[in-house]
């Protein structure tokens, strides 16, 4: 019990960012016309590329003879960066035809 | 190690994620926004490779080299997809995301030092990014498989609520054995991640065709949840709030896919689809009425008001250009016509308005479901083209139809109702269709695109 209390008093101001951030996620969509749902997601999906940040870390902290974390950093940012860049080109390319038809 | 300035730079990543969500939420902005948000993903990236760290080796030939190789699948992947693979596509690209998450879990796991308390918020974390990753890293390839088709819906397990209930309570108990574990056991930690793959697939697999939509942005928000995970683990401010706002934002996103079929998301998740498969009119001999081209390009012409009701088939057939000219020639007959779109047409929410846009269908001529449902009964002929769950009318009457509750265009109310269809099979969802047998219906059988350009050729005759 005590272990939980000094977590949250030590990690307070994780919790507010995470609720705030969960609020904001959930405003930010509440309003979307059915047409951009597709295109939103796949955007959506893209920003949760965010982790090859972590995989981006981890290579950074690993020893360089560590061939094996090494690796497998490599194949997470590859993985990670195909969801990011991937995401973000269909995405373009799904809107852009939107823009065309404006004119 | 710790740097005001870059991270400062963070957060101002953070921000450009929210405006590049925002904005993606509104038509006329959609564009900026995404271009907004992969700004802020390219400079989050770039600041987290020159982040000053104390003793690290950088490593930085690896890190260049996964990018550029996953850039350049990533680019050309996204360059080449057709407009009708892109529900595919982003439940695969949303898969790697995961899978990225699970593989940093698993080595911050296994590379644990050897200090570590197993009873620590540290690993409580590193087991749920693992777990959430794996799900949506498996889950996401099921989704992915299912819609390209190589899953069929028939690739039932027996009673999946219970297998899935089952795995559940296997990964918590595991996930607590390995905690109350004296030191780290890395062959619990190899069978977590093997029982948290398979459980992703378990998950996905009984959920059915017409709900895939739904199932690939609850992933998507899965994955969004497990890069906060995997942002906790670092202490990474732009992982964990992107990944949470994603998370958040998908789960609405979710939702509102749910409203739109008229299905609660535990309905999805636990119902599964089509259970009964096989409901209502059988065992009737039932007749349709078969329609000819020549017939229907004079009716058409000397008719008012024509709405079209186009669904994946059209996309599959490609037939979206042959459509578009049909309609313009039409329109010089005088005709007025229009473009019915149900809020799930193609396989996904605003997929067909993606595929009509891309040929060029001027955006007034879309109506939405209630207005095009106001309209049908002023409606001379309706040319439903490769569309079949959402003109169903056993979502109406038939309690006992998987598909009962879903709102659908009632195309039965308009005078003629044409279905140009490949053949007499059921649609995505597995059911009959009893529109096909109404008074007013009539098939016309063969290829969209080929139909369509007869169709054009004989209204120019006639």
């Amino acid at each position: 019990m005590e272990e939980i209390i000094l977590f949250v008093t030590s990690n307070i101001w994780m919790f507010y960012i995470l609720t705030f951030a969960i609020f904001l996620g959930m405003e930010v969509i509440s309003k979307v016309p059915t047409v951009l749902h597709t295109p939103l997601m796949s955007g959506a999906n893209a920003i949760s590329g965010v982790v090859v940040i972590g995989a981006i870390i981890l290579i950074r902290n690993a020893s360089p003879d560590n061939y094996l974390m090494l690796s497998v950093g490599m194949l997470g940012i590859a993985l990670a960066t195909i969801n990011v860049i991937g995401g973000f080109a269909v995405t373009n390319r799904m809107l852009q035809m939107f823009k065309k038809k404006k004119k | 190690m710790e740097n005001p300035i870059l991270d400062f730079l963070y957060l101002i990543c953070i921000v450009l994620f929210i405006i590049g969500l925002k904005r993606l939420s509104h038509p006329d902005t959609a564009k900026k926004g995404n271009l907004i948000a992969a700004f802020g993903m390219g400079a989050a990236i770039l600041i987290t490779m020159f982040y000053p760290m104390e003793g690290n080796s950088n490593n930085y030939l690896w890190i260049f080299g996964g990018l550029l190789i996953g850039g350049v699948i990533g680019y050309i992947a996204a360059i080449r997809v057709k407009m009708t693979a892109m529900p595919e596509m982003v439940s695969l690209f949303n898969g790697l995301g995961g899978a990225c998450s699970m593989l940093i879990a698993t080595v911050e796991f296994v590379n644990l030092p050897e200090s570590t308390p197993m009873m620590s918020t540290q690993v409580v974390t590193i087991i749920f990014a693992l777990f959430i990753g794996s799900i949506a890293f498996t889950g996401s390839i099921v989704a992915w498989g299912k819609l390209d088709g190589f899953f069929r819906d028939s690739l039932v397990l027996p009673s999946p609520q219970v297998i899935n209930l089952v795995m559940l309570v296997a990964v918590l108990g595991l996930s607590g054995y390995i905690m109350m574990q004296p030191e780290l056991n890395t062959t619990l930690v190899m069978i977590l991640l093997v029982l948290s793959l398979v459980y992703g697939v378990t998950f996905v697999m009984p959920i059915g065709g017409g709900d895939m939509p739904v199932v690939i942005s609850l992933l998507n928000s899965f994955t969004g949840i497990a890069a906060a995970g995997a942002g906790l683990i670092y202490g990474n401010q732009v992982m964990i709030v992107g990944g949470i706002v994603v998370g958040a934002a998908g789960t609405i996103l979710t939702v509102l896919m749910c409203n739109a079929m008229n299905r609660s998301l535990i309905n999805v998740i636990i119902g599964g689809f089509g259970g009964g498969g096989v409901s209502g009119a059988s065992g009737r001999e039932e007749v349709v009425k078969e329609a000819s081209h020549a017939d229907l390009a004079i009716q058409l012409k000397y008719s008012n008001k024509v709405i079209i009701v186009p669904g994946y088939g059209l996309a599959v057939a490609q037939a979206q250009h042959a459509c578009h000219d049909l309609e313009k020639l039409l329109e010089t007959e005088g005709v007025d016509v229009k473009y019915a779109i149900h809020p799930v047409a193609g396989r996904m929410p605003g997929h067909m308005n993606v595929l009509l846009a891309e040929a060029d269908v001027p955006y007034p001529k879309l109506l939405e479901l209630e207005d095009a449902n106001e309209q049908f009964p002023s409606t001379d002929i309706v040319l439903v083209i490769g569309a079949n769950d959402v003109v169903n009318p056993a979502a109406k009457e038939d309690t006992s139809s998987p598909i009962y509750g879903m709102p659908i265009l009632d195309v039965e109310l308009a005078k003629n109702v044409i279905v140009m269809k490949r053949s007499m099979n059921t649609g995505y969802a597995g059911i009959e269709n009893p529109l096909f047998f109404g008074d007013r219906t009539r098939m016309l059988f063969g290829d969209a695109k080929d139909s369509l350009s007869k169709l054009k050729t004989e209204v120019g005759n006639a």
